[in-house]
C-alpha cells in the first residue's frame, strides 16, 4: 500500500468561527485504495473538517492538496471535478426524479452535458446509471420516485451518485447513520469492496465503532478541533487518551473484541 | 436651506403611515410566514372606513374616535379573514398564500367602488392640526409633525409588547420556530389570529391617518404594497426596527428624489431596494432564513415525457385551435390570438417557476420588453414585421440578462421581491422617458403587415408560434439542461455537489424565460397595435402567476391551462359583468383553498391515482392466479 499515491494531503488545515476554533492544525495524508475513519466526540470538527476538504466551507488557513493540486478555497463544484465524490450525513438526492433520473443527473454533469437542451435526460446514459445502481444494489429501484425511498436506500443512491465521476476520492460524512445494523454493515461492505477494486481513497466518520474497526486501515482520532491520535484500528483501540475522551473504558465492544482474540 | 429641511421633515411624515403598514406585513409573516398581499387592502379599508365614520361622528374627539374605530373595524375584519380563510392555507406553499392574498385584494378592490363609489373622497381635516408652522418662511404642516412624533411612539409601543408581554415573548418565540412552539403546547390558533390581527389593525390605522393629507381612492392599495414591500425587504422582513428605518429611508428617498433626480425618481428607491438585497440579501436588519422545511409528499411523482398517445391528443388539440377561424368571428378570433399570447408568456414563467423553482414577481418585465423592442424596431427603425418578431425579444433577453444576473443571487421571497424591484424599474423607465416611449401615451400604430392582419391569420400565427414555444420549453424540461435546473431546485447542496454551477444554470433559465416572454410581448404589440407601459406592469406579472399557479406548478405544462381558464374567463368577466375583480378574486380564492394543486395537479392526481388502482388490482390478481 505505501507504493500507491498520494490523493490528498491536509497541512495545519484550521478553521475559527469568530473566536471559536473549531479545527486546529489538522495535517494527514490519505493514499488511494485506503480507507480512512475520521472519528471524534460530538463537536470534535469532522464535518467542519470535511466541508473545507470538498469546498463546502472556506478554511481560515492551512492547506488542501488533493492529486497534487492545490485545491485550498477551491469550490465543491471544483473538488469534484479533480474526481472527488462526496455523500452527506443527512443524505442530498434530488426527491423530484426517479432513482435513475437523480443518477443520470451526476453522470451528464460529468460528461460536461448540462448546457445541452436538446438530447433527453430519460435516455441519457441509461446502461452506465444502470450499473452504477447494480453496484450499490439499488438496480430494482431505478424506476422509482426518489422521494418514496427509505433512508438505508437513499444512503446507498448517495454512494451510487458519488461514484458516477469515477472518482479517486470518496468524502462519506457518516454513511450508516440512521441505518439499521445490518444495513450498516452491508453498505460498508459495499463501499470498502468497490474502493479496494477501484483504488479509490475513502475517508470517513463514523460514530458507530463496529463499522470504524471493522473497515478502517488506519484512524484518525479529533478532539475539540484537534488531531489526538492516529494509527491503525489496534493502536487507536489501545491509545488511552482516545479511552478516556471517546471510546470509554469497559466497552462491550472491547469485551467482544477479546472474546474474538481468545476464540 | 430651510426648503431642504422641511422636505425632509414632510419625508418622515410620510414615513409614520408607511412604518405602520410596513410593520403590520412583517410582524404577519414573522409569525405566519403569509407575505399578505392584501395588506394594501386593509390599509385602503382602513382610509375608507375612517372617511365614512369622520364624517358621521362630529368634533375632535369624533375625529379621533373615527380614525381608532375604523382600525378597529378593519382588525376585526381581518380577524375574519384570518379565521376564514386564512387557516385554511397555512400549510400550502407561501406562493398560493400570496395568491389567496392577491385574490381577496380584487374582491376588495371591487367591494370598496362597490360600497363608497369610484370617485375620490376627501376627508376632513385633523381638528387641532390644521394650520401650519412658519419655519424660516416655508410652511410646515403640524399635522406632519403630529405624524412624525407618531411613529416612534408607535415603533416603542410595539418594541415594549415583543419585549415586556408574554403574548409579545411567544410572538418572537414563534418568529424563529413556529413548529417548536406548537410543540410546547402553546395554542397556534389564536396567536395565528391575535397576530394577524394586531397587523391588519396597523395597516388600517396607517391608511385612516392619511385622510387629512390624502384623498382616498380605490388604487390606493397597490400604490402602497409597492411601497411596503420595498420597505420590508430593505428592513428585513420580520424585523420591525428595520422596518421603520427602511420606511424612514424610503421616505427621504421620495422627498429629495423630487428634487435632485426628477427623472428617475422612481428608480431611485428601487436602485437603493436592488443594492441593499445584493449586498445583504436579507435585509438590513433582517437574519438569514433558515431553510425552509419541505412539504414532503408534494411532488412525489417525477415527470415523464408525454407518451405516443398524448402527443397525438395534442396534436389533435392543436390542430382543432388552427380549425377555429372556419366557424369563429373576428371578434373570437382576436379573443383566441390574446389567449395564445398569454399561453406563451404564462408558459414561459411557468418554466422558471416549476422547473427552475423561481418565482418571479416582475416577468413582464421581459413581455414588456418585447413589446417596445418591436415597437422600436418597427416605428423607428421600420423593419418589416417578421424582423421584428425575431429581434424584438431580444431586448427582453438583454434585459432578463443584466437583472437575472442580480436576481439568481437571492432565492424564495427575496428572489420575488427583487424581480418586482426590477420590473417597476422598468416600468418607470418606459413611464418616464417619454421622449423615447411616449411615456403614459405609449407607442401607437404598431400594426401587422397585410399577410398578417386580417383576425384569422393574426390567430394563426399566435398558435403556431405558442404551439412552437410550448413544444421547446417541453423538450428543454426533459433536456440534460432541464435536469441541471431541477437539480438545482430540489437540491442545491447535491447538485453542487456534483459539478453543476447553479448560479449559472438559474441565470440561463432566466435569460430563456424572459427571451420566450419577449416573443409573447412582441405578438402583443402587433396584436393591439400599440405599446403602454401597462404590458411592463405588476397586474400583468401577477396575471402571469395566477395562470400558473391555475394550472400547477408542479406540473409540466399545466400554464398553458391555466392561461387559457384565466384568460378567457377574464375576458367574458370584463364583458359580462361591472364587477369582475370580485368574482375573479372569489375564483382564485376557491381554487387555492379547493384545488391547491392546479387545474392540471388534480387532473394528474386523479389519473395516477386510478393507475396505481388498477396496477395494484392486476397485481393482485396474478398473485390469487399463480396461488392457484
Amino acid at each position: 500500500m505505501s507504493t500507491a499515491p498520494t490523493l490528498l494531503s491536509v497541512e495545519r488545515l484550521s478553521k475559527s468561527y469568530g473566536g471559536v476554533h473549531a479545527v486546529r492544525g489538522v495535517s494527514f495524508e490519505l493514499k488511494g485504495g485506503e480507507i480512512l475513519a475520521l472519528i471524534g466526540p460530538n463537536g470534535a470538527g469532522k464535518s467542519t473538517c470535511f466541508d473545507m476538504l470538498n469546498g463546502q466551507t472556506r478554511s481560515s488557513s492551512g492547506r488542501i492538496k488533493l492529486l497534487g493540486q492545490d485545491t485550498t478555497g477551491r469550490k465543491p463544484r471544483e473538488v469534484w471535478r479533480l474526481g472527488v465524490g462526496r455523500t452527506f450525513q443527512i443524505t442530498a438526492t434530488f426527491p423530484t426524479m426517479t432513482v435513475r433520473e437523480n443518477v443520470q443527473v451526476a453522470l451528464l454533469s460529468f460528461r460536461r452535458q448540462l448546457f445541452n437542451v436538446w438530447a433527453s435526460t430519460p435516455r441519457f446514459a441509461e446502461v452506465e446509471a444502470g450499473h452504477l445502481l447494480e453496484l450499490v444494489a439499488m438496480g430494482g429501484y431505478a424506476e422509482r420516485p426518489c422521494g418514496e425511498l427509505a433512508y438505508g436506500d437513499l444512503k446507498r443512491l448517495e454512494l451510487a451518485i458519488a461514484l458516477a465521476n469515477e472518482p479517486k476520492l470518496l468524502l462519506m460524512d457518516e454513511p450508516t447513520a440512521g441505518m439499521a445494523p445490518r444495513e450498516r454493515i452491508e453498505l460498508m461492505r459495499l463501499t470498502a469492496r468497490i474502493a479496494r477494486e477501484k483504488s479509490i481513497g475513502v475517508l470517513f466518520t463514523e460514530h458507530d465503532m463496529d463499522v470504524v474497526f471493522e473497515h478502517a486501515d488506519r484512524i484518525l482520532v479529533l478532539n475539540r478541533g484537534t488531531l489526538i491520535a492516529e494509527g491503525s484500528p489496534e493502536q487507536v483501540r489501545r491509545n488511552p487518551e482516545v479511552r478516556a475522551i471517546y471510546l470509554g473504558e469497559g466497552l462491550v465492544y472491547d469485551a467482544r473484541h477479546r472474546e474474538g482474540a481468545s476464540a | 436651506m430651510a426648503f431642504y429641511v422641511v422636505q425632509f421633515l414632510t419625508g418622515l411624515a410620510s414615513a409614520a403611515s408607511l412604518f405602520l403598514v410596513a410593520s403590520g406585513l412583517s410582524i404577519i409573516f414573522g409569525v405566519t410566514r403569509i407575505v399578505n398581499f392584501a395588506h394594501g387592502a386593509f390599509y385602503m379599508l382602513g382610509a375608507y372606513a375612517a372617511y365614512t365614520l369622520t364624517e358621521r361622528l362630529s368634533g375632535a374627539f369624533g375625529f379621533w374616535a373615527g380614525i381608532l374605530g375604523a382600525a378597529l373595524i378593519v382588525a376585526a375584519v381581518g380577524v375574519l379573514v384570518e379565521m376564514i380563510l386564512l387557516r385554511r392555507i397555512y400549510h400550502v406553499p407561501e406562493l398560493f398564500q400570496l395568491l389567496a392574498t392577491f385574490g381577496l385584494t380584487l374582491m376588495v378592490e371591487d367591494l370598496v367602488v362597490l360600497i363608497w363609489g369610484p370617485s375620490d373622497l376627501l376627508g376632513r381635516r385633523a381638528p387641532g392640526f390644521k394650520g401650519a408652522v412658519d419655519f424660516f418662511g416655508q410652511n410646515i404642516p403640524t399635522y406632519d409633525l403630529f405624524l412624525i412624533v407618531l411613529g416612534p411612539i408607535v415603533l416603542a409601543a410595539l418594541w415594549l409588547m415583543f419585549q415586556r408581554t408574554r403574548w409579545g415573548v411567544l410572538v418572537r418565540a414563534a418568529t424563529q420556530d413556529r413548529d417548536m412552539v406548537a410543540a410546547l403546547g402553546v395554542n397556534q390558533k389564536w396567536l395565528f389570529t391575535s397576530v394577524f390581527a394586531l397587523g391588519v389593525f396597523l395597516a388600517a390605522f396607517g391608511g385612516a391617518l392619511q385622510i387629512p393629507r390624502d384623498a382616498v381612492n380605490h388604487a390606493m392599495d397597490l400604490r402602497i404594497i409597492v411601497d411596503v414591500f420595498v420597505v420590508v425587504v430593505i428592513g428585513g422582513l420580520g424585523s420591525i426596527v428595520g422596518a421603520f428605518v427602511a420606511a424612514v429611508l424610503v421616505s427621504e428617498l421620495n422627498a429629495f428624489g423630487i428634487l435632485i433626480f426628477p427623472k428617475i425618481s422612481i428608480i431611485l428607491v428601487f436602485l437603493v431596494m436592488a443594492v441593499v438585497l445584493i449586498v445583504r440579501p436579507w435585509g438590513l436588519f433582517g437574519k438569514p432564513e433558515a431553510a425552509a422545511r419541505r412539504t414532503p409528499g408534494l411532488t412525489l411523482n417525477p415527470w415523464r415525457p408525454l407518451t405516443t398517445q398524448e402527443r397525438m391528443l395534442a396534436l389533435a388539440g392543436l390542430i382543432l385551435a388552427l380549425a377555429v377561424p372556419l366557424v369563429a368571428g373576428n371578434y373570437a378570433l382576436t379573443v383566441g390570438s390574446e389567449i395564445a399570447i398569454f399561453v406563451i408568456f404564462a408558459a414561459s414563467l411557468h418554466f422558471l417557476m416549476s422547473v427552475g423553482g423561481l418565482a418571479s414577481f416582475g416577468h413582464a418585465a421581459y413581455f414588456g420588453l418585447g413589446a417596445y423592442g418591436v415597437a422600436f424596431l418597427a416605428k423607428l427603425a421600420g423593419l418589416p414585421m417578421l424582423l421584428c418578431l425575431l429581434l424584438g425579444p431580444l431586448l427582453g433577453v438583454l434585459g432578463a440578462a443584466v437583472f437575472g444576473f442580480f436576481a439568481v443571487q437571492l432565492s424564495g421571497v427575496y428572489f420575488a421581491m427583487l424581480t418586482l424591484a426590477f420590473a417597476q424599474i422598468v416600468w418607470s423607465v418606459a413611464f418616464q422617458w417619454v421622449e423615447l416611449t411616449g411615456g403614459d401615451n405609449g407607442i401607437l400604430g404598431v400594426w401587422p403587415e397585410k399577410w398578417a392582419a386580417s383576425p384569422s391569420h393574426f390567430y394563426c400565427l399566435s398558435i403556431g408560434i405558442a404551439a412552437l414555444a410550448v413544444a421547446a420549453l417541453r423538450v428543454l424540461v426533459f433536456s440534460p439542461f432541464g435536469f441541471a435546473l431541477r437539480a438545482n431546485r430540489d437540491s442545491p447542496l447535491r447538485s453542487e455537489a456534483v459539478g453543476i454551477d447553479g448560479k449559472r444554470i438559474q441565470w440561463t433559465a432566466f435569460v430563456i424565460a424572459g427571451g420566450i416572454a419577449g416573443v409573447a410581448g412582441a405578438l402583443f404589440a402587433y396584436l393591439k397595435g400599440s405599446v403602454f407601459p401597462d404590458s411592463l406592469g405588476i397586474s400583468l406579472s401577477v396575471d402571469a402567476l395566477v395562470m400558473v399557479l391555475l394550472g400547477g406548478v408542479d406540473t409540466v405544462s399545466g400554464a398553458v391551462v391555466g392561461a387559457i381558464i384565466y384568460k378567457a374567463l377574464s375576458i367574458w368577466l370584463v364583458s359580462q359583468t361591472d364587477l369582475s375583480k370580485l368574482v375573479l378574486g372569489g375564483v382564485i380564492i376557491l381554487i387555492v383553498v379547493a384545488f391547491p394543486k392546479g387545474v392540471v395537479g388534480v387532473l394528474e392526481t386523479i389519473r395516477n391515482r386510478r393507475r396505481s388502482h388498477s396496477k395494484d388490482s392486476s397485481l393482485l390478481r396474478s398473485q390469487i392466479e399463480s396461488a392457484e
